[in-house]
């Protein structure tokens, strides 16, 4: 390994930048002429819109223009899309009801779009929306997924009958039905998920700039995959074709999947700066990004989980309903079926299993992938029913777990995966040595003696990254392919451009897609610049989510490299006269093997460009692109164990120890790893602690809508986490690696509410356990 | 609206706002010193922490116009002749930001945490001094350990000059 090489911890060539104020997020572009955008937004969770008086809001100062529905709809802009289509058990397609950009007669949650001004000034914009006259006839809300499928409930779109959108399921229905009735032991449980706001620091923004000359769109936003933001509003928004629509996705500031998606705003944004002529620029606030970035989990599950006399496992039952809000998001339909029911097998053999889906329409935010999507979901249910089975049949936690642990692989599950590697018991015993596991009972009386509760919980994770292959996923109904495309480009002087459809936005590219350039040809990281997040420059890509960009994103990187490897070396061999097979790259050059001749690595690129001496019918330069399909998804897994100490006066939950061992397979650079891990347990540990999205049941208002009333993980709720990795290697992909973006978010909530149950003598406890629920957990 | 003179990282600077204008707006949007950020519309985030008159504010709970007279740094005024702040550097060699979008808040509130308690910091007191600043990429795992080696480096730097 070099200093720069894979596997080493090399601090980010990005940070320069970002600590220095000099990062250029959407929000801080200025363009020339730029006017300002504000949405006229529902109060209502449902109403029909009766009319729109927009006549006095016109003449107030700054105002350029106002614009609803009605006129988005006039100019031909399609609906918003869900792209991924689920198929009901019974044969037929998912109930998609009609999503518009601008809401033109129904609006059916608290935020959605109804109009927009645009305007000189921010205040301007907003000033004049606040006049914007909308004349509502209020419609009965609901805001629950299951009262939503009761006959009666407020009905949000024609499409979908008792807001039912499919009905779906995964497994053998009659094998899991007859080990249930076989079974010696059967652990039943009602598993709630709640729904979460990912609140990415930075508030999406867009700037819309139409160039009439050119009839040419330009979209800088604040997206994680700005090529398939392209490629939708394109091809189903209509609103320019690709070639005509350029979209920039500069510094982004997190993600966590809520920037995955196409929204309402980016679109208007540019038809707007068409309908008005002058460029238009949209910057969320905190509590617009509450209302109207999409939202996370929101699950309701029914599960059993059977065991055989010598506790192995032999079936889960699972029969979820999801929330997915008012509208389909973009891969909202994915989220809560191949993205979750897929991964019930967890880390265990399990000859049965069933999963039945039910997906709901309700008045709240449109739900789709919030970091880990569906698998965290899955990863709670199973790890928290795994850990009450244990006390149940009064069987140490972690032996019920290696106990039923697959063993050997690959290892197809009854759910469509097939687990290409892993060593569970690995990563179960680093973490228990990690976290003095049998060191637990000691603590636990200290901290009695203190009047503390303390208690020990653990989860054992799987989840899969990289979802691929493109066929696959395209027989399981998504629109996209989900491969990644890469092209490197050897200047004349040697340095180096990577061009990626990955985007970067948080996770370091900068830095680990360099590595592979100097690990493979020795050329400093400073000599690679990395390029991507703009569709004039890079292709295509499918961009970043479900942590692909190392599996996937890499992989595509690697395959270029191997092409200019190849020509490089042909070019050295003619030059040296030599045979290519014999020619060695490193250190920045390249030898001949066994002589001391050798060509420095700028010295053949320039002979590439200058083409005066290359071997015959050889193209000149030396670029090359690659598209990386991968084989299979990849399978990242670990343990996570938690203890935490309970006050029983107040019910706060203090997390005194969080351990995790996790096996991401190989790994670019450590340091950029432990940060994901470190990024992805505070976002679990907020899920179990602290976040909890509250709708009023009656009028469908968001009652946590601002930081005074959504409680995000601060510096002093969290502890300092204990995060190692074991290795094996992922088979699938040319570097072994797996992916490590979701799993601390995955694994995380299961280890904390086990331990916490654990602390309180009492398992009846939801998410977040605040400490108003812990303390009346206690009293009961 | 407001006539306002103010020194920012160093240079006196002039302009004219409406009345409502937010410090931070003055600071992005009239200076164009887009570094400093607005990630909330309550003053919970502090992505928006800036030095006026030495101390830590939040640049989103003052208007421009209180500001008037005041000396204000913000995070592009920290590094000094090309050579970083030693909070900026330690946030970098401990990996102590991701997005980048809650760093320039988080260094600045740092700095003036560092200032305060002498560079004496504990991990306790640390985490309970960013109360006001929130991260949602980094657990705050770096971002504490990058705090307290920042405090280390200029608690013995500042010994040394003692000397």
């Amino acid at each position: 390994m070099g200093v720069e090489g894979i596997g080493a911890r090399v601090a980010r060539k990005e940070d320069k930048r970002f600590i220095t104020g000099k990062g250029r997020y959407t929000d801080d572009m200025v363009v020339v002429g730029m006017k300002h955008a504000h949405f006229v937004r529902s109060p209502y969770a449902h109403a029909r819109i009766k009319s729109i008086d927009a006549s006095a809001a016109a003449r107030m100062p700054g105002v350029i223009g106002i614009l609803n529905g009605k006129q988005l709809t006039e100019d031909g802009i399609g609906n918003i899309i869900c792209g991924w289509m689920i198929h009901s058990k019974d044969g037929s397609p998912m109930n998609m009801g009609a999503w518009r950009p601008l809401a033109q007669d129904t609006v059916r949650y608290v935020g959605d779009a109804v109009a927009v001004v645009v305007a000189d000034t921010k205040a301007q914009a907003r000033d004049a929306a606040e006049a914007v006259v909308v004349d509502y006839e209020e419609l009965p809300v609901v805001t629950d997924a299951v009262k939503a499928m009761q006959d009666g409930a407020p009905q949000l779109h024609p499409e979908a009958k008792n807001n039912l959108i499919f009905d779906w399921e995964i497994g053998d229905s009659a094998a899991v039905e007859e080990a249930l009735k076989s079974a010696a032991h059967v652990t039943r449980m009602k598993i709630l998920n709640n729904r979460l706001v990912p609140n990415p620091m930075e508030p999406r923004a867009a700037l819309g700039i139409y160039d009439e000359a050119e009839d040419h769109y330009t979209c800088y936003t604040t997206s994680q995959n700005p090529h398939v933001a392209r490629l939708v509003m394109s091809a189903f928004y209509n609103v320019a074709p690709e070639n005509k629509l350029r979209v920039i996705a500069p510094d982004v500031g997190g993600g966590f999947g809520s920037k995955i998606y196409i929204y309402p705003e980016e679109i208007v944004c540019l038809w707007a700066s068409k309908r008005t002529g002058v460029p238009v620029k949209w910057n969320s606030d905190r509590t617009e990004a509450f209302l109207s970035d999409a939202h996370g989990r929101d699950h309701v599950t029914e599960v059993e989980l059977a065991f055989d006399e010598n506790n192995n496992m032999t079936a889960l039952k699972v029969d979820t309903i999801a929330n997915l809000g008012a509208y389909m998001s973009l891969f909202s339909s994915s989220v809560p079926t191949y993205l979750y029911a897929t991964l019930l097998s967890g880390q265990y053999r399990i000859p049965a299993i069933h999963g039945n889906v039910r997906t709901v329409y309700t008045n709240t935010a449109p739900v789709d992938a919030y970091r880990g999507a569906g698998r965290p979901e899955a990863t709670y249910l199973l790890e928290r029913i795994v850990e009450t089975a244990a006390r149940e049949l009064n069987v140490e936690p972690a032996e019920l777990r290696r106990q039923n642990f697959i063993r050997e692989f690959p290892y197809q599950t009854p759910v469509i995966m097939c687990y290409d590697a892993g060593d569970y018991e690995a990563s179960l015993e680093a973490a228990m040595k990690a976290a003095d596991y049998r060191g637990f009972p000691a603590r636990r009386d200290e901290a009695k003696s203190r009047g503390k509760l303390r208690g020990i919980g653990m989860s054992c994770y799987i989840e899969a990254c990289g979802i691929a292959p493109s066929q696959a996923v395209g027989s399981l109904g998504a629109g996209v392919g989900l491969w990644e495309s890469a092209e490197v480009r050897v200047n004349a002087v040697g340095t180096v451009e990577v061009l990626t459809g990955s985007h970067s936005h948080g996770q370091g590219h900068e830095t680990t897609f360099a590595q592979l350039v100097n690990d493979r040809f020795g050329l400093p990281i400073d000599q690679v610049s990395i390029v991507h997040g703009d569709t004039d420059k890079v292709q295509m890509g499918m961009g970043t989510y479900g942590s692909r960009s190392g599996a996937v994103g890499m992989s595509a990187i690697v395959k270029a490299l191997d092409k200019v490897e190849a020509k490089a070396k042909k070019i050295a061999a003619h030059l040296m006269e030599a045979d290519e097979s014999d020619i060695e790259i490193s250190g920045g050059e390249l030898k001949v093997k066994g002589t001391d001749k050798s060509v420095p690595w700028f010295q053949m690129a320039l002979a590439a460009y200058t083409a005066h001496n290359l071997p015959e019918g050889m193209e000149p330069g030396l670029k090359e692109g690659a598209f990386y399909d991968p084989t299979n998804f990849t399978f990242p897994a670990g343990c996570y164990i938690c203890e935490v100490e309970v006050d029983p006066e107040t019910g706060k939950t203090e997390v005194v120890q969080f351990v995790a061992a996790d096996d991401f397979g190989k790994i670019i650079n450590p340091m950029i790893v432990e940060g994901q891990v470190h990024g992805g347990i505070a976002q679990g540990i907020g899920q179990a602690l602290l976040e909890g999205t509250s709708y009023d049941p009656e009028t469908g208002q968001l009652l946590t809508a601002s930081y005074m009333d959504y409680t995000m993980p601060r510096a002093d709720d969290l502890p300092s986490f204990n995060i190692s990795t074991t290795e094996t290697v992922c088979p699938g992909n040319p570097l072994g690696i797996k992916g490590c973006g979701e799993a601390g978010a995955i694994g995380s909530p299961p280890a904390l509410m086990n331990a916490i149950t654990d602390a309180i003598g009492n398992n009846d406890l939801t998410m977040p356990a605040t400490p108003q629920k812990v303390w009346a957990a206690l009293q009961g | 609206m407001a006539e306002i003179t103010m020194t920012v990282n160093g240079r006196t600077v002039s302009g004219t706002c409406e009345d409502r204008t937010l410090l931070v707006q003055f600071i992005r949007e009239n200076q164009g010193l887009t570094g400093t950020h607005v990630g909330c519309d309550t003053s919970q985030c502090g992505a928006c922490v800036v030095h006026v008159d030495g101390k830590a504010v939040k640049s989103c709970t003052m208007l421009a116009a209180q500001a008037n007279g005041s000396e204000v740094t913000t995070i592009e005024g920290l590094a000094s002749g090309g050579e970083l702040h030693p909070v900026q550097a330690a946030f970098r060699e401990h990996h102590g930001l991701q997005c980048g979008f809650c760093t320039p808040g988080m260094i600045m509130t740092a700095v003036d945490m560092i200032r305060r308690h002498d560079g004496k910091l504990d991990e306790h007191t640390v985490r309970s001094e960013l109360d006001g600043n929130i991260c949602r990429c980094t657990g705050y795992h770096n971002i504490v350990k990058a705090i307290l080696a920042a405090a280390e480096e200029m608690g013995s730097g500042s010994k040394v000059a003692a000397e």
